[in-house]
């Protein structure tokens, strides 16, 4: 093989390499990605259906109900609530009245079956989503009015 | 006072690094020797001044100084002392301090270590070296300074967060900071190259045992942080692919792919453009982990510190930094890419495969980690991608590599026989193929990726066998050569310990009273009791378990749940029975009423080696480190 030859073939080789993983990346991409959804956005039925998502708010005060190792508490963002349930053991952090965020898909009916409570490391930290999530709605919503505001104060 | 005095010294500091980035550089530019031999005393002062800086701000911590606000935000009078030394760097402001100092440290030991290099030489990696700290001194000045005060002084301070006072966070940053911070040598080298264009194997011979030095630490780094995730965060997992993680590991693909293409330079002076934009890149990905780190971009866990004047003078910084020596790599770096000729079933071949595919692998995790970012920055929504994304990426990217790693050790430079080597090694072939279907069926369940796993293990392993038999029937072989077998060996080992991990782990989370029991991994685990208990800076209730094989080898567990003081956030403390073959893992979740409590409970078979690769890898660079070769050049001249 004259040099030039096996220079080519080195560079196809090379080429080959590098497309096989744009190829798995843009798959890998495609079915791999969770959507931030707003609760108010759930609640008017833009989420993916049929896929998970994650949704970013905060569990609603005097929510919380533990039924053995299931959890169910409700994920607000002051405008709308989304009932949801897991099962398992909540992060340490995990705490009524401030924020969170869950991945999972909604069931049938209506309730938002979550297979990943966000864990986050610091006390005084909110999750930007979650923080998202409340000023977006807040933008947007018809303030009830009914909600108490107070725990957002402590967010920054 | 005194930490007035650290204040000064910084200022100084950047100062004195002014001048050994910019006198040292013009004077080898411009010829004059009464310039460039600045370079030496000038660096010598600024790791004095940073020495003392940053030993201000660990004896304000030790003397609980909370006057000084970053003593008073990140520590108290409760801490434990060796927990108030971690606390210098478990903020923004000491990190950063520690990041500067590490880089004097690298410039000290640099001047130091290359007496033999010639006076031009060392001005110009002493000089972009200084640049460098400047850089950062001047942001750790303007927007990040660790001596601020707090009038009046706070009575007691905010604390450490819970789950930095671990040993494993005393160690990790420094560490993993040496990594980073020490890809900067090989940067530099690489800049002073281009400079006096003198990109030759004595450059390539000079900067490889400082790059495998940084590497090693990166190394460990890594593997302290994951082992420390581990067994502190009560999660259980080893990696996460979370950001923060991504901006440590994507450098350490890039400088493996350089520590072998240093090798190409060094042996047959080729591929020098490449390893020259490796050592650039390598460099500046470490600064993109401390910008995606510091500047709290990243909807990720680590995000302590949000301050978008931070992030934009990284940025600008970072931008300057790669923009400048690409430019003049664009200028300056040789015209013929390849160098030496060599024939397609050659050692280089090998290297360059396998370089392509560690860049690969490292853009797609970069690509993975900044996707989110880019899509948010468009205002396009807000996406997160997850772990199935990197594995599902990531893992078919390495599966070559680990073939191409059975085979290149084999081959010659410049050209060598692939067919006689692929027939010398169907042993190797054979013992990896049996391995993959004999271990997952002993282990009870045979699925196809554990079997790859395994096999190419296997491969790695036989294949490094029949190399080291080889050459101890050639003679006594080189320190480089054992550390290419260890640091190998390294990958194999951990290759064993994820497909381990991967495939046969059992998790269980469950709801337990007093005297009830749950198996798992054929152990049977028992909740005796849980109690109060109190800790010198928390309130914990420890749960009391009872782990056994068949009624055999009783050991008691106790992970607890703490309450610190300072802080409203409980914290898991997992309790781990270690060993050679398995960890068995067990943390307290939440009280559940009626006496009961949610415990989860973990079999990990052979994770342990997944740290114990890490360690074969970097023990692996530390004897390539210390081959005679290059201890006898240091004595040589350059030239």
């Amino acid at each position: 093989m004259k040099p030039r030859h096996k220079r080519t073939l080195i560079v196809i080789a090379v080429l080959i390499a590098i497309g096989v993983a744009a190829l798995l990346i843009l798959n890998a991409l495609n079915s791999n990605i969770a959507l931030y959804v707003t609760p108010s956005e759930v609640a008017a039925g833009k989420a993916p259906q049929g896929q998970a998502f994650r949704i970013g708010g905060m569990v609603r005060d005097g929510s919380l109900k533990r039924d053995g190792l299931t959890v169910r508490f409700v994920i607000t963002d002051l405008v709308k609530d989304i009932p949801v349930a897991y099962t398992g053991i909540l992060p340490d952090l995990f705490k009524e009245g401030k924020g969170a965020v869950i991945q999972g898909r909604m069931n049938a009916s209506g309730e938002f079956i979550a297979s990943e409570v966000l864990a986050k490391h610091d006390e005084n930290y909110m999750p930007p989503e979650a923080k998202h999530a409340l000023e977006q709605a807040q933008k947007n919503g018809s303030n009830d009015g009914t909600n108490d505001r107070t725990n957002k104060g402590s967010n920054k | 006072m005194i930490p007035e005095f650290g204040h000064y010294a910084l200022v100084l500091a950047l100062c004195i690094a002014i001048i050994q980035g910019v006198l040292p550089l013009l004077g080898a530019h411009f010829g004059r020797r009464d310039w460039l031999v600045l370079a030496r005393p000038a660096a010598q002062t600024v790791f004095l001044l940073l020495a003392i800086a940053f030993g201000i701000l660990a004896w304000s911590f030790y003397v609980n100084d909370f006057s000084v606000l970053y003593v008073a935000e990140h520590s108290n009078s409760q801490l434990p002392v060796i927990y108030r030394l971690g606390a210098v760097w478990g903020g923004h402001e000491g990190s950063l301090l520690l990041w500067i100092f590490l880089l004097a440290t690298w410039t000290i030991l640099v001047s130091q270590l290359s007496k033999a290099l010639d006076d031009f030489m060392v001005a110009r990696v002493i000089g972009v070296l200084g640049l460098v700290t400047s850089g950062l001194l001047l942001f750790v000045l303007t927007t990040s300074n660790p001596f601020e005060r707090l009038l009046p002084a706070a009575q007691d301070g905010r604390s450490l967060n819970p789950l930095l006072q671990d040993p494993g966070l005393v160690f990790h940053p420094p560490m993993l900071y040496m990594g980073y911070v020490g890809f900067s040598v090989a940067f530099a080298f690489a800049i002073a190259s281009l400079l006096s264009g003198r990109l030759d194997a004595a450059w390539a011979r000079w900067s490889r045992p400082w790059t495998t030095a940084a590497w090693v630490f990166l190394t460990l780094g890594i593997a302290l942080g994951s082992w420390w995730a581990y067994y502190e965060l009560g999660w259980g997992g080893w990696w996460f692919w979370d950001p923060v993680e991504n901006a440590s590991f994507i450098p350490w693909l890039v400088g493996t792919a350089l520590l072998h293409s240093l090798a190409v330079t060094e042996k047959r002076g080729g591929f020098k453009s490449w390893t020259v934009l490796l050592a650039i890149t390598a460099f500046s990905l470490s600064l993109l982990g401390t910008f995606l780190v510091r500047s709290g971009v990243l909807t990720s866990v680590h995000a302590f510190a949000t301050d978008p004047r931070r992030g934009i003078f990284i940025l600008i910084f970072l931008s300057l930094v790669v923009g400048s020596s690409l430019a003049l790599y664009a200028w300056r770096a040789p015209k013929s890419s390849m160098g030496g000729k060599f024939s397609l079933s050659s050692r280089e071949t090998f290297i360059l495969l396998g370089n392509v595919f560690l860049v690969v692998s490292a853009g797609s995790v970069l690509l993975g980690t900044l996707y989110p970012l880019l899509i948010d920055a468009l205002h396009l929504g807000k996406i997160s991608v997850g772990p199935p994304y990197f594995n599902s990426v990531f893992v078919p990217i390495m599966v070559p590599l680990l073939v191409l790693m059975g085979v290149g050790p084999w081959t010659n430079w410049k050209q060598s026989n692939l067919l006689a080597i692929i027939k010398h090694l169907w042993l190797a072939g054979l013992v990896a193929v049996l391995a993959g279907i004999a271990i997952p069926l002993i282990m009870g369940q045979f699925t196809w990726l554990a079997g790859m796993g395994f096999m190419l293990a296997f491969w790695v392993i036989a294949s490094g066998c029949m190399q080291v038999a080889r050459q101890a029937k050639a003679g006594k072989p080189t320190r480089s050569f054992i550390g290419m077998q260890v640091a190998h060996l390294g990958i194999a080992v951990f290759v064993i310990g994820i497909t381990m991990v991967g495939a046969y782990q059992e998790e269980k989370d469950v709801r337990m009273a007093a005297g009830d029991t749950v198996s798992v991994g054929g152990y049977q685990i028992q909740l005796q009791s849980v109690n109060n208990a109190l800790g010198p800076n928390y309130r914990a209730m420890r749960g009391t378990f009872v782990l056994s094989k068949n009624g055999s080898n009783q050991i008691s567990l106790y992970p607890e749940k703490r309450n610190y003081f300072s802080s409203t956030m409980p914290m898991t403390e997992a309790a781990i029975d270690a060993g050679l073959t398995r960890d068995i893992y067990v943390s307290l979740g939440e009280e559940l009423g009626d006496q009961s409590w949610a415990v989860r409970v973990y079999y990990k078979p052979f994770v342990d080696w997944i740290w114990g690769g890490c360690l074969l890898m970097a023990l692996g660079g530390v004897l390539a480190m210390s081959d005679k070769r290059y201890r006898l050049k240091l004595k040589s001249k350059f030239s």
